[in-house]
């Protein structure tokens, strides 16, 4: 792999790091890089775009923020922080991906993220899929009827809905209810089988949050709270979200 | 799991794992723990319509899961479980990609024939509960 020097062009004005730093407890130690390539060379993310973690922080510390801001690489970026784990500086680069990903404008920011951030606010069940409060609560009735009656050995089993001061609130990914509802089963099962104390909320039930990963600050916190509230609404102790 | 809770909890479902298919079926994959590798199906990547960078990001997976030789990968979350059964599928990585709730009942015996969506021919057949609901 030939690596192109980086010819800075452009006038320096307020970097994006310097706001970022701002941000960030210890400033993210954005300005600490030893560029020693730790981060690069255990990113999965390496090579894609023709850039990499090390290379992305460099150009950020020059203050090249038009190709910060632009490259796709930034949602080629898991975010995983494992270059993190492994920087000698504990650098928070996904951090700084993170902010780089805000500057895009909103709508052109990847449309399947887009989609299901906003069809999760469309409905309080928080659902990247748009299963409403009705279709959740239908789904899940339904299947429990179907295997009381098929499986004695589980006609007592429960899966309820809004029981106020379970132990448990328990999340739901939508895929299930929506594409594959036998799926809820096992665990359903393995709760019974403990005897643990849970339950499902019509409000708030689904567990993926695509506002955080489209880093949509005030849409994250409007399903987070959403969420919160259907489980202090409930009174329930802990809120156990399986993703 | 290991990210929000750290490692010990990881060593926590190790032991739900090796209890569930037996000491000599676990393999844990190279490198482990905290310097594993993201699959690559987080972070809204598989909402992104980026596929060929993110099956290209998964391929650091897809080779540590076939190095260990299994025939099934037990995946922690909706996103990797998509991720990983993505790669097998792309990549014809032969193994076959589960969700743990699956192999628990599967050892309990009371996983029944509708819940046997991501298993392979070699446990589909194994120990059905209530293989008569199979209509
Ligand atoms: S691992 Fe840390 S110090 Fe080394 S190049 Fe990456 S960011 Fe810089
Ligand atoms: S957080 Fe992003 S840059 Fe860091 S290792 Fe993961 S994919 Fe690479």
């Amino acid at each position: 792999m030939t690596v192109q020097p980086i010819a800075i062009t452009g006038k320096k004005t307020t970097r994006l790091m310097d706001l970022v730093k701002t941000l960030l407890p210890e400033g993210g130690n954005l300005d600490l890089c030893l560029t020693c390539g730790a981060c690069s060379s255990g990113c999965p993310a390496t090579g894609l775009e023709g850039m990499d973690p090390r290379k992305f922080l460099r150009l950020a510390a020059l203050g090249l923020d038009e190709e910060l801001t632009t490259t796709p690489w930034v949602w080629m970026c898991s975010m995983c922080q494992r270059c993190i784990y492994v920087c000698p500086m504990k650098i928070n680069i996904p951090q700084l991906v993170y902010y780089a990903r805000q500057q895009w404008p909103r709508e052109s920011r990847p449309k399947g993220i887009l989609g299901s951030c906003d069809m999760a606010l469309k409905h309080d069940t928080c659902s990247a899929m748009g299963a409403s409060e009705d279709d959740f609560e239908f789904v899940v009735g339904d299947v429990l009827e179907e295997y009381r009656e098929s499986q004695p050995e589980f006609a007592d089993m429960e899966a309820s809905l809004n029981r106020e001061r379970a132990f448990f609130y328990l999340n739901q990914n939508s895929r299930e209810p929506v594409t594959e509802p036998d799926e809820m089963v096992p665990l359903w099962k393995i709760l019974h089988r403990v005897g643990a104390d849970w339950t499902y909320g019509t409000k708030g039930w689904a567990a993926e949050n695509y506002c955080m990963f489209l880093a949509d600050d005030p849409a994250w916190e409007h399903i987070i709270r959403t969420k919160v509230k259907a489980v202090e609404d409930l009174g329930c102790r802990i809120w156990l979200n399986t993703e | 799991m290991r990210k929000s809770f750290g490692d010990p909890v990881a060593e926590d479902l190790r032991f739900v794992v090796r209890s569930v298919v037996g000491e000599d079926n676990f393999i844990d994959m190279q490198p482990n723990r905290s310097n594993n590798y993201c699959c690559g199906g987080g972070g809204g990547y598989l909402q992104s319509g980026y596929t060929e960078a993110r099956h290209q990001y998964g391929q650091l997976k897809l080779n540590q899961i076939q190095a260990t030789g299994a025939g099934y990968c037990i995946a922690p979350c909706h996103n990797c479980h998509a991720q990983i059964h993505d790669l097998s599928d792309h990549f014809d990585g032969g193994y076959h990609t589960v969700h743990l709730w699956t192999l628990i009942c599967l050892s309990m015996g009371i996983l029944g024939p509708k819940e046997r969506e991501y298993l392979g021919d070699d446990l589909k057949d194994v120990d059905v509960f209530h293989p008569e609901t199979d209509e």
